[in-house]
């Protein structure tokens, strides 16, 4: 497709401090519109919010299907936050930048490090 | 197996139905029965939908449909399960006797649970299910599988919001399935007024099949129908289905038949004179047989008398009884002079004893059917039918009758059932009204007389045999079963006691009788011999009478001559000139002739 560049970047990793890392997996199953879109939101998003604390992980399905089972993969394109933990998950081209926030609980705080307590579930809608 | 055949056959009626359509290809369940309703098995290579309730055994079936498919059809299968985990399934089906790790380990297996659920997934924007995908082709391809299944795949629209998407996507999935050529089972919940929750019946419109499970009067039956199946003829009716230590069995029983052979070969009866009043022979083998009677009047003697003698004959008897414990029957029958226990021990007779509250009617049937199959006895006999009543309505009890003895007929089984009439009832009603579906029906009665009550058997029809219209007493003493013409006479029927007093006093009578018109004879015969006497005697007085006569007259003449003697002595002493002459005298006179005259 257009940009096989994306197709396995172990990206943008800044070896930071072990625990405030971000860890990302991005599922993806070849190079569909929707899935450069998530990669692209992704990445404007992490620049923004989590400069320097992050690693994303791309992960083709269509190379590796194996890999679809272990973080229950069904909806493509899927976004995993492996780190830090709760294990979050966000499926979806992540257009809405704003909810993708909400679910990784950095709305509400403007410093990126916070996830120490077990946050209530941020109510969806 | 027959499901080759009966594809084969089907796919004729198809063709005779739809007239252009082509044979349509089947993969065969292995599901006992189903294969037969659905004339051959699932439509190869689609979709198929398995609805129903909450615990109606859908996920089973969808289990068998797999693992029989790896086990008998050598096609290995992919379960995608949405509910339970790979390991609570395999633990689940193992007490059917299903090896799900074993079939992994052998790669005629491939399982996968998807979980789904809604609270740890955001949605942003646009997606599709290509994950699902890929782990659906991941699975089929590792084991090259020929069939899926997924249970249950509505689970996705608790776990995604998006149903426009989630409805698209299905429809791409099953349209893919399709593609790939493998047979998928797809499992759904029922919903209000659907078939399914999210009404996934308008994407597989293949074939559907609706799974029930029905509670009446606290007894519960499972029930199959076969809601569409496109381009396939298909049995339409419910059909009962039990699940049991072999899976699930469907019984495509109907009575639309009556097409069953008719045998003329005889079968005993156990009771030699029962026979004799059947024509000389017996039962016919195949027919059914019905006994009706009040309490206690026999009518499992009877059924054990029968059982008895086919087991002796080298039949097989399967003895179906719904009020006495095996060890209870055997006891029992003991006491009239019939030991069933070698018959048992040598395999020839089953006992199968259950109660008919343990489960509904229609389960009864399959249980039934069931051990039929299995046992393959020449006679099978149902100790009382009547009970039946308990567990369903009369007229379902009817039904499930009729289609046991259909099927029986079918199979050239003598069918030997007994009825309980109550008392007050007519006699020639079974509360199970099957009557009409009998060919020979003894009646046993008890007629009350004289202060006790005697069995009597007589029998009330037995369609194409000529047969006894008379009425026997039916005597049970520890020899066996023994029958006895009843008293028939001026004093009308008599049983028991008092035909033993009649009979006797009959008896005496007719001894009296003959003693009468001996001692009559015999005065005859002495008045005879009197007679004879008195003639003797007045005979003999004749003859003495004849000789005094003839004394007398001896005397006489000689006392003339001796007069005339005399006379002439005087004259001469007298010396008269004219000689007297005597009276004649045959003797004396003649040479005194010429003197007197």
């Amino acid at each position: 497709m257009t940009r096989a560049r994306i197709k396995k970047p172990k990206t943008t990793t800044r070896p930071a401090a072990g625990s405030d890392l971000w860890d990302l997996r991005l599922y993806v199953a070849g190079l569909t519109p929707k899935s450069v879109a998530a990669f692209d939101n992704l990445k404007r998003m992490c620049k923004e919010y989590l400069k320097g604390k992050y690693r994303i992980e791309v992960i083709d399905l269509l190379l590796h299907p194996q890999l679809a089972k272990g973080d229950q993969i069904l909806a493509i394109p899927t976004l995993v936050r492996k780190l830090p933990k709760p294990i979050k998950m966000v499926i979806g081209d992540l257009s809405d930048t704003e909810r993708v926030l909400v679910a990784f609980d950095l709305r509400q705080r403007t410093a990126p490090t916070v996830h120490s307590e077990l946050t209530p579930r941020v109510s969806r809608k | 197996m027959p499901s080759a055949v009966k594809s084969r056959k089907l796919a004729r009626t198809t063709r005779t139905l739809a007239g252009t359509d082509k044979q349509l290809r089947k993969c065969p369940t292995g599901i006992t029965g189903l294969d037969q309703i659905t004339q051959g098995g699932l439509p190869w290579g689609r979709p198929a939908l398995i609805c129903g309730g909450a615990g109606c055994g859908k996920t089973l079936m969808a289990v068998e449909f797999i693992v029989r498919g790896a086990t008998q059809f050598d096609e290995p299968g992919v379960f995608i399960s949405f509910e339970e985990t790979s390991e609570e399934l395999a633990r689940n089906v193992r007490s059917l006797g299903f090896d799900l790790d074993d079939l992994i380990r052998n790669k005629k297996l491939a399982m996968d649970f998807i979980c789904v659920e809604r609270g740890e997934v955001e949605e942003t924007g646009e997606y599709d299910l290509e994950g699902l995908f890929v782990r659906l082709n991941y699975a089929i391809d590792s084991v090259k599988a020929k069939r899926i299944v997924l249970d249950t795949i509505e689970s996705l629209f608790s776990g995604l919001s998006n149903t426009a998407i989630l409805r698209a996507e299905l429809r791409r999935l099953f349209r893919w399935l399709k593609e790939k050529g493998v047979t998928a089972v797809i499992t759904g919940e029922k919903g209000d007024g659907s078939l399914t929750r999210q009404g996934i019946e308008e994407y597989v419109s293949d074939c559907v099949i609706m799974l029930d499970h029905r509670v009446h009067d606290q007894l519960s039956t499972r029930r199959l129908r076969v809601v569409k199946y496109r381009g396939s003829t298909h049995g339409t009716n419910e059909y009962p289905f039990i699940i049991d230590d072999q899976g699930i069995s469907v019984l495509p029983v109907t009575s639309v038949g009556l097409d069953h052979p008719a045998s003329t070969n005889r079968i005993s009866s156990g009771i030699e004179r029962l026979d004799t009043m059947l024509g000389g022979k017996g039962f016919f083998r195949g027919s059914s047989i019905l006994v009706t009677g009040t309490a206690g009047s026999g009518k499992t003697s009877l059924a054990a008398s029968f059982a008895h003698a086919t087991c002796q004959s080298g039949g097989k008897c399967l003895y179906f009884g719904f009020v006495e414990s095996p060890a209870q029957f055997i006891r029992n029958m003991r006491s009239i002079g019939l030991d069933m226990e070698p018959a048992i021990r040598k395999g020839l007779l089953l006992f199968h004893a259950s109660r008919p509250t343990l489960y509904g009617l229609e389960t009864h049937l399959t249980v039934m059917h069931r051990q039929i199959e299995q046992f393959k006895p020449s006679v099978v006999i149902l100790d009382p039918v009547t009970n039946m009543v308990n567990a369903g309505l009369a007229e379902d009890v009817r039904s499930m009758l009729m289609r046991l003895m259909d099927h029986l007929k079918g199979k050239q089984i003598t069918t030997f059932l007994t009825s309980l009439t109550q008392s007050g009832e007519s006699f020639e009603q079974t509360e199970a009204m099957i009557s009409s579906l009998i060919d020979t029906w003894l009646l046993v009665r008890d007629i009350e007389l004289g202060g006790e009550r005697n069995r009597c058997l007589y029998i009330l029809k037995s369609r194409g045999m000529a047969h006894s219209n008379q009425i026997r007493e039916f005597v049970l003493s520890r020899h066996g079963i023994e029958l006895l013409n009843v008293y028939l006479g001026p004093a009308g029927v008599l049983t028991g006691s008092a035909r033993l007093t009649q009979e006797a006093r009959e008896q005496a009578e007719k001894s009296a009788g003959k003693q009468g018109v001996q001692r009559r004879r015999v005065e005859a015969e002495a008045t005879g011999k009197a007679l004879d006497a008195q003639i003797a005697a007045l005979q003999a007085q004749a003859v003495a009478q004849a000789l005094a006569v003839e004394q007398l007259r001896t005397e006489e003449q000689a006392r003339q001559v001796q007069e005339l003697a005399d006379r002439s002595a005087m004259g001469r002493s007298r010396s008269a000139d004219i000689a007297i002459v005597a009276p004649s005298s045959p003797v004396i006179t003649k040479p005194l002739k010429g003197g007197h005259q």
